[in-house]
Parts: structure tokens; sequence; C-alpha cells
């Protein structure tokens, strides 16, 4: 009985005086593109400095996370630690006191190294409520190759005539070669993010200062005129069905001259394992019309902790760890330097080792200062956002009005019907949600 | 029972048969071999049919990065679960408004079917709400009811058609000599059902398996099923397809060897031989 | 025939059956009904006020509400029509002595298992992309213009994949229907003269009443909400020509989380589908009880 008593104690003691390594989980939720798959791999440096966090992932397609995120915060379900949305999220939920301010970050996290146009993205009021893990911004990616044998030299700042010009010489449709490839396929991210950049870059806007749409004024008739014609000259078939993949696929086995689309795209293009031109490839702003604006965006994917959480202080020091500058030299120690994530931070555009490897640095760099989120457009809006307005009620009218663009590609519409169908609709949905009366 | 069939019918109609379903599994024959291409030569012009550089990276890089395990073995609970318990409760019923029909059996069938019209788009919040309360969000009994409860009416619809060809006087002769209901369906039943049984275990376990909205939706990490798996490998920014490829082929592995068991139970004269 | 004590079994054995799916359709259905007289946006959680029917009403008075019908009754319809009018002479086909039948059959049955998702992307990407899809590649080699898909036929294009994938599903109820078809019935048509056609026609068509009923129900039941294909493929678009009750739901409503003009729209389809339901069961609702 004494022995099994003492046994019984001795266990005890054991049991309560062993370390209690109070582990944190942290359930992150994140998008499955290249740099965050990079940074689910490098999860064991972050857990090896912090041995009490462990990290786990639910790594899913853009939309289907979009949506899973978006319905577990609303409804307060408390299944993810640390979110990663976009810079089309971070405003209209840091306004529903949705996110926790990022207040902790250590010293040396140095928020000022952010680039200034990522940091107005991601900050309401002054204050950060989401660290950005990668930024990036539209530009012009051409043939250098088809541009020299076509006796054609490539501004930095081209005009859309200049491109438009390009375009049609270097069609070649016997070849198989198209002018310009451009997204065609409805959706409010898809084309439609492009055609915004685009019609900024004309001058147009999505709504005046009243809320209005706007797409019965003449900028808008001109940007998608402009545009459906010149993808029926220079444009490759099956375009209205073309999203950011397809696109990658054409240009990478050689059939674009030309593809105005995400700077991330870059590294993908000048890939050899993945590009079949990856050496013959040029950069240049995305187009303007000599009216101030250019036919870039921006965008940043972002770390976020949900409000309500209890475990703010291990989610900071991960989001810190994934956004610092250590990350940066610890993803080009193993990867090399072309595959840190870009367009978030000055210092790793002001780093000759990166800039030595990433020939499209500098215009990524250009890129993202010449989108303003906070004035996209010539003339004044009362939303913020670039290539999208950063009200809720955008996915929705930006769906329709892309499916009607589309539709005018596809030559199932004409041009002034698909206007006055996205004018309508558009109409219809801002009385509805009361923005105009 | 059945004519020897001459050499040529069965000459010609193993033509035809492997012609039509070629034709069927092509696609499927391509995406499989996607998954051993590069991603460069997944969308090649002109495509490679056989003489290309088959590689396996994409299996690696899919074992690397997603645990396939965790999540096939998530799917065979909850998919198995869901079917198995939905048999369960569909065979009695199918039973019952097999052999002793009334007038409003074909009005319960009809308002079962009807239990599926609402599309799920329209429940997901106040779903959510509920399982979150419940502390059923992320759980594989919260899959496994859920699942169950959207495939039992179409369990019961095919169980029905299948027992309904079930002659009667079969089941008339064993309760004369004496069974009681419990061992009518088991011994009687059950055996001369299985071929519709086989199938409507396979097709609701393939429906279950596939369902990608309330998987996707309620299930985070510990009973995430290959559906997310695979919703991890759709559509990033990139080149994706032999991944996807691979990913999708090693999600569809377990069904295929489920369905060639399943379809082997596909034998005719499995109700007749008891009558004569 | 039934004796008393069988039918009093018969509705105990029923009751586990109805019982939950009455409450698995009840609870939703009530708090349907309810969100869809709301106002109510999930990002703008504050403003939850009643607001009657005027989310159906706006739902119902979008321009997209017909063309969309339409478009839900045209895909319902053409895919019942293929993969019934092709299923039939699969399943009997499969039914014959045949040369490695087994895999065969399980090559035949090999669409349905993969996910929605997927054969949509494999279908647009790797098949019918007009540049670089396998298609338009032999297109080209005869010397033809390899055919836009989504951007000239988007519904056909739409009706094709979703119809291989199904086809699988009514071929395999089709088949397991033919397991239990007297065999000696049609040896003795045959012995009194009748040719392969009547046989068929007269014998194996009736035996194959009830199942073709139940494949076209529970297929309608499915096709009426398809999703996944649209929005990988053609995102509803170009135009509206791919937009169907499913896909207009998710792009009024559910995208921008306004719950209440989902409710409604759920709704919608449910009164949709009751009545394609009513109509079906019109036209084929007598083979069920035979």
């Amino acid at each position: 009985m004494k022995i099994v008593r003492g046994a019984l104690l001795g266990v005890a003691a054991l049991l309560l005086s062993a370390p209690s390594l109070a582990q944190t989980t942290l359930t992150i939720a994140t998008v499955n593109n290249g740099d965050m798959i990079r940074m689910q791999g490098l999860t064991g440096e972050f857990t090896a400095k912090n041995p009490d966090i462990a990290v786990k992932w639910v790594t899913l397609e853009e939309n289907v996370l979009r949506q899973r995120v978006t319905t577990d915060i609303a409804t307060k379900g408390g299944q993810f630690d640390v979110l990663t949305i976009g810079t089309y999220e971070v405003p209209i939920w840091a306004k529903k006191n949705w996110l926790v301010p990022l207040d902790q970050l250590p010293a040396d996290y140095d928020v000022a190294d952010l680039l200034p146009k990522i940091r107005d993205a991601v900050s309401v009021s002054g204050k950060l409520y989401a660290a950005p893990f990668y930024g990036e911004s539209s530009m012009v990616m051409y043939r250098t190759d088809l541009f020299q044998k076509a006796g054609l030299a490539m501004p930095e700042k081209p005009t859309w005539d200049f491109v438009i010009e390009a375009a049609k010489k270097l069609t070649d449709k016997d070849a198989g070669v198209y002018g310009i490839c451009l997204r065609g396929k409805a959706g409010w991210g898809e084309n439609i993010a492009f055609l915004t950049a685009m019609a900024n870059s004309y001058g147009a806007r999505w709504f005046d200062e009243k809320w209005e749409p706007q797409f019965d004024k003449p900028e808008w008739k001109k940007t998608i005129s402009t545009y459906v014609d010149l993808m029926k000259q220079a444009g490759p078939p099956g375009a209205s069905s073309n999203g950011f993949n397809e696109n990658l696929a054409l240009f990478n086995a050689g059939k674009c001259a030309m593809w105005i689309d995400a700077t991330v795209a870059a590294s993908f293009v000048t890939n050899p394992k993945d590009s079949r031109v990856a050496d013959k490839v040029g950069f240049a702003l995305a187009p303007n019309t000599g009216l101030g604006k250019n036919a870039n965006w921006l965008w940043a994917w972002n770390l976020a902790i949900p409000a309500g959480s209890k475990k703010v202080d291990a989610a900071t020091k991960f989001i810190a760890w994934a956004t610092s500058k250590d990350y940066t030299k610890l993803v080009a120690s193993k990867d090399g330097w072309s595959n840190v994530p870009p367009g978030t931070r000055t210092s790793l555009y002001q780093n000759p080792d990166y800039v030595k490897v990433a020939p499209f640095a500098k215009l990524t760099l250009a890129s993202i200062d010449a989108a303003d989120p906070n004035k996209p457009t010539v003339q004044p809006v009362p939303y913020v956002g670039v290539q999208y307005a950063a009200i809720p009620e955008f996915q929705g009218i930006g769906t329709a009005v892309g499916q009607q663009f589309s539709a005018a590609l596809s030559g199932s519409t004409t041009v002034d019907a698909a206007l006055s169908a996205a004018q309508s609709s558009t109409e219809r949905e801002m009385k509805r949600a009361g923005y105009i009366k | 029972m059945a004519r020897m069939a001459s050499t040529r019918r069965v000459a010609i109609s193993s033509l035809a048969a492997w012609l039509a379903g070629f034709l069927i599994f092509f696609p499927i024959l391509w995406m499989v071999l996607a998954s051993f291409k590069t991603e460069l030569e997944a969308f090649a012009i002109p495509p490679s049919f056989l003489f290309f550089h088959w590689t396996t990276e994409n299996y690696a890089t899919v074992q690397e990065r997603s645990d396939y395990l965790h999540h096939a073995l998530n799917s065979i609970i909850v998919a198995g679960g869901s079917t198995l318990i939905a048999l369960l409760i569909a065979i009695p019923a199918a039973w019952s408004m097999a052999f002793s029909p009334t007038k409003r059996t074909k009005d319960v069938l009809l308002w079962m079917l009807s239990t599926k019209m609402m599309p799920p788009v329209g429940v997901l919040v106040p779903i959510y709400l509920i399982y979150r309360d419940f502390a059923l969000l992320d759980s594989r009994a919260g899959l496994v009811f859920i699942l169950c409860l959207g495939n039992l009416p179409i369990v019961i619809w095919m169980l029905f058609t299948y027992f309904k060809e079930i002659p009667k006087d079969i089941l008339e002769a064993a309760r004369m000599d004496g069974a009681t209901i419990g061992r009518e369906l088991i011994y009687v039943l059950t055996p001369m059902a299985v071929p519709g049984i086989a199938s409507t275990l396979l097709l609701n376990l393939i429906l279950a398996w596939n369902e990608a909205f309330w998987t996707l939706n309620l299930s985070t990490l510990n009973a995430a099923p290959l559906t997310v798996f695979i919703a991890s490998y759709s559509s990033p920014e990139g080149l994706f397809w032999a991944k996807l490829s691979a990913a999708s082929t090693l999600a569809i592995a377990p069904i295929l060897v489920l369905g060639w068991f399943s379809q082997r139970q596909l034998v005719r004269g499995l109700t007749f031989g008891a009558v004569k | 025939m039934a004796t008393r004590q069988t039918q009093l079994l018969a509705r105990t054995l029923l009751t586990p059956a109805v019982g939950l799916l009455f409450v698995w359709m009840i609870i939703p259905l009530v708090l349907t009904i309810y969100f869809s007289t709301l106002h109510y946006n999930l990002l703008d959680s504050e403003s939850k006020q009643f607001i009657g029917l005027e989310n159906f009403r706006y739902f119902l008075t979008d321009p997209a509400f017909l063309a969309s019908l339409q478009n839900t009754l045209v895909l319902v319809g053409s895919v019942l029509g293929l993969t019934i009018l092709l299923g039939i002479p699969l399943a009997l086909l499969l039914d014959q002595p045949v040369i490695g039948r087994s895999l065969v059959r399980l090559m035949v049955i090999a669409p349905f298992f993969v996910m929605p998702t997927v054969s949509a992307l494999i279908w647009k990407n790797l098949l019918m992309h007009p540049v670089s899809g396998l298609f338009a590649f032999v297109a080209k080699l005869f010397g033809a213009a390899p055919i836009d898909w989504f951007n000239d036929v988007p519904l056909f294009a739409i009706i094709l994949i979703v119809s291989w994938q199904w086809l699988p599903f009514a071929t395999l109820i089709l088949l397991t229907a033919l397991q239990s078809l007297d065999e000696e019935q049609k040896e003795a048509a045959e012995m009194d003269g009748a040719g392969a056609l009547s046989s068929f026609i007269y014998i194996t068509l009736p035996h194959l009443a009830r199942p073709i009923t139940v494949v076209i129900l529970i297929e309608t039941i499915f096709l009426l909400t398809v999703f996944a294909e649209i929005f990988v493929t053609t995102g509803g678009g170009p135009g509206l020509q791919t937009t169907n009750i499913a896909f207009l739901i998710y792009a009024q409503a559910l995208i921008q989380y306004d719950i209440g003009s989902a409710s409604a729209g759920g709704l919608v389809a449910v009164v949709i589908a009751n009545i394609v339901a009513f109509f079906l069961v019109r036209i084929v609702g007598r083979n069920l009880e035979a």
C-alpha cells in the first residue's frame, strides 16, 4: 500500500514539475500562391526560434479562401488565428473593427521601411491593420526578340497609342503570335481589375463624388472600345475566358508579343523552368494616355489578426517574422534573391543583390509608386482602391459588369450595349445599397 | 442461363465498348499523363502523348506540401461514414416503401427529394452559425452529419428503385417458410439486392467524396478532406495544371479501387436463381 | 398482401429517415425564410432591418433573371437528354459479354470520380483551349479552324462538360437495373421470332422505365444547382450566356454577403425546382409505381 501511494505521489510530482511547454497553436489561412507556399515551407525556422508556438496551415485557392475567411470572421467563428487578406478587405474590415490593429510590432520591424503606397493601402487613420506580405502592381511584359525583329523600341513609359500600334504590327496569326494578351475572363478580380486600371489611365472612374456610376461617360466608352478593337485585331482567340493563368501559359509558350498583368508574373516568365522565352523578356511601365495616371494597379496580400483573437501575442510574433527584413534574407539564402516576396519594403529595392538578379525590380517599384489607392483616378472619387472600389458591394457589382465587358470582347454584344447594361446594373445595385437615392 | 454468345458478337461488342470507354476515359487519361509532365510540357503545343520527359516531381511537390494521408483518411471517414450511416437508415425505409407501399409513398418520395432543392449557398450562414454554437466546426462528426442528410434522399431513391425490381414472390416464399421480417431483410433481401446496394454505395460515396461546398466551408484542419487538398492546388497565381493533375490523381485513387470492386458486383442473375 | 402488422412495421422503419429529413429540411427552411425578409448584409451587420418582400422583388426584377432562368432550363434539359440518350446504349453495351468488361466499366464510370472543379479546369485548359488545347491541335491537323468554345458556344461547352461528368451516373444506374432483367423473357421472345430491336422496345425499355425516371429526377435536382463548372470556366459570361440561377444568386448576393438576398434567391430556386419537378412527375411519374 505504501509503495503504491509513494508511486502515485511520485508520478504526481513528476507531472506537476515537468516544464509546462504551453503550446499555442496558430491556424493560418493563406492563399496558395508561390510565395505563401514558400513561407509554409520555412515554418520550421520560425518554430525553432519560438518553440512555444506551433503553426498549422490552411492553404486554399483565392476565391475559396476569401469566402471561407469572410464567413468565419463575420460570424466570429474563431477558426483562424492569422488571416491572409488582400488590400481590398483591409479598409473594409478595419472600419468594422474586425481586425486587431498591429500596435505591438517589435521595434526592429521598421514600419517606416514599408513602401509608402502599400503602407497606405493597409492603414486606416494612420494605424496599421495588416502587415503586407507581398505587393504587386501591373506592368508591360514584352518580347525583346520580337520587338527587335520588327525594329521597334519600347520606351520605359509607353503610351497606349504606342502599345496599340506595336501590337498590331507584331501580330502574325498564321504563325500563332498575337500582338498582345490581356485578361478577358469575367470577374471582379479578373477582367475588371485590368479594365479598371486601364480606365484610370483614360481618365475614367467608377463613381463620381455622389456615387453615381460613370459608364455613360465618354472616358469609359473610349476605354472599352479601345480594348475590344485592340483584342479583335491583335489578341488571341479565346480571350474572353482568359484570366491570369491562361495568359501566363500563352506568354510562356511564346504566343504573346506583349502582356500587361501583375508584376509577380515577371518572376514566372523569366524562369527557364516554366517559360520558353525566359531570356527574351523586357519590362515597361503600364501604358498611359498622358492624363497623369497609368494603367497599373496596386495590390498586396497581407497578414492580419481577427478581432477577439486570444492569441494576439503569438500571432503578432508570427506576422512580424514573416514580413520582416530577416525573412527576406532567409528566403534569399535558401532559394535565391529572385524568389523573395516582392513589393513591400524600400530596403529590398535598395539591396544590390536583389536588383542584380531581378531585372524587373526597378520597374516593379516604379509601378507600385505610380499607383495611389487614395487618389486612384484623374477626377476625384469617393472611394479608395486602384483597380476596385473598397466597398463591400464591389464584388457583386464588379462581377456583373465583368460579365458585360467579356460579352463585348467576345462580340456577343456591342460596346455601347455592354456599357449601358453595366450602367443600369450598377445603378440598381447602388440604389439598393443606399449609396444613391 | 444466358446463351453462349458467338465469338463474332463478343468481338464486335468488345470493340464498341472499348472505343466508347476510351473516348469517355480520355480526359482522365490526359489528366494522369499531365501529372507526370513538367508544367511547361503540360500545355505545350503540339501536345505530347507518350514521348515526353516523364517526371514524378509533381507528386513529390504534393507530398512535401500537403498531408495527403491525413486528408485521404478524413475523406474515407467522412464520405464512407456518411454513406454507410445513410445506408443503414435508408435500407429499412426503402424496404418499407417498396414492399408496403401506401397511397402516400410517391408523395413521401418526392418530398424527400425536395429537401435537396435548396441550394446550399442560401443556407451557408445559418448552418455556419449553428455549427459554431454547437462546436461542430472543423469536426468529422459535423461533416458526416451534414453529408449523410444531404445524400439520404438519393440513397433512399436508388435503393427503392432496386428493391422494386425484386420479385415479391421470393419474399413471400421466405415469409411462408417462417422467416421474420428481420431475417427476411438480412438473409433474403440483402443478398438479392447486392448489385443495387453496391452501385448505390459507390455513387453516393462519390457524391460525398467530391462534395465541395460543405466540406470546404465547415472544415479547417482536423476534419479537412481531400476536397480541401484539391482546393489548395487549384488556380493559384502561376502554372499549376501538372500539380493539380497529380493532386487529383491522388484524390481519385481510393475511389478507383472502390469502383473496381463495386462494379464487379454488377452480376446478372443474382435475383433469379432463388425463384427457380 | 401486406398485413396490418407489416404495415405498422413498415411505418416504423420509415420513421428515422422521415424524421431526420424533416428536421434537416425545416430548420434551414425556417431560417432562410426569416433571413429572406431582412436587409441583412454580413459585412454591414448593424443594419439588420425587416423589409418584407423587397429582397424577392429585387431578385426577380433583375434583368439577368429571365436569361438565367432560361439558361438553367436549357442546361438541365440538354444534360438530361444527352446523359440518358447516351446512357441507355452504353448500359446495354456494358451488359454484354465483353473482353475486359470490368476494366471498360471502370473507365466509363471514371468521369464521375473527378471533382467537378478539376474536370472543368482540365476541359477548359488542356482540351478546349483554342490555342493550346488538344482539340485545337487535332482540328489544325485536319486543316480546320479550332472552335473557340468558351467564346462562341459557352453554354454548349458547359453542357458538354457537365454531361461528361454525369453520363457515368446514368449509365451505372441503368446498368444495375439491367442486372435484374429476366433473360428468359428475352429468350422466349427471340424464339418467337422477335428481332433485337423489338425485343429492346417491348421488353428492355419498359423494364428500364423506372430507373430512367429515377435518373431524370435525381439528375435534375443536381443539375439545377450546377455552379463550380461555370465559375471556373467562364465566370458566368460572356455576358449572361452561362449564368444560371445558382450563379446569379452567387453574383448578386453571396459574393457580397447579402444574406437577405441570398436567402430570397435560394427560396426562388426552390420554387423553380418544385415547378420543374411537378412537370417531370406529370410526364414520367407513373413509372415510379408500376
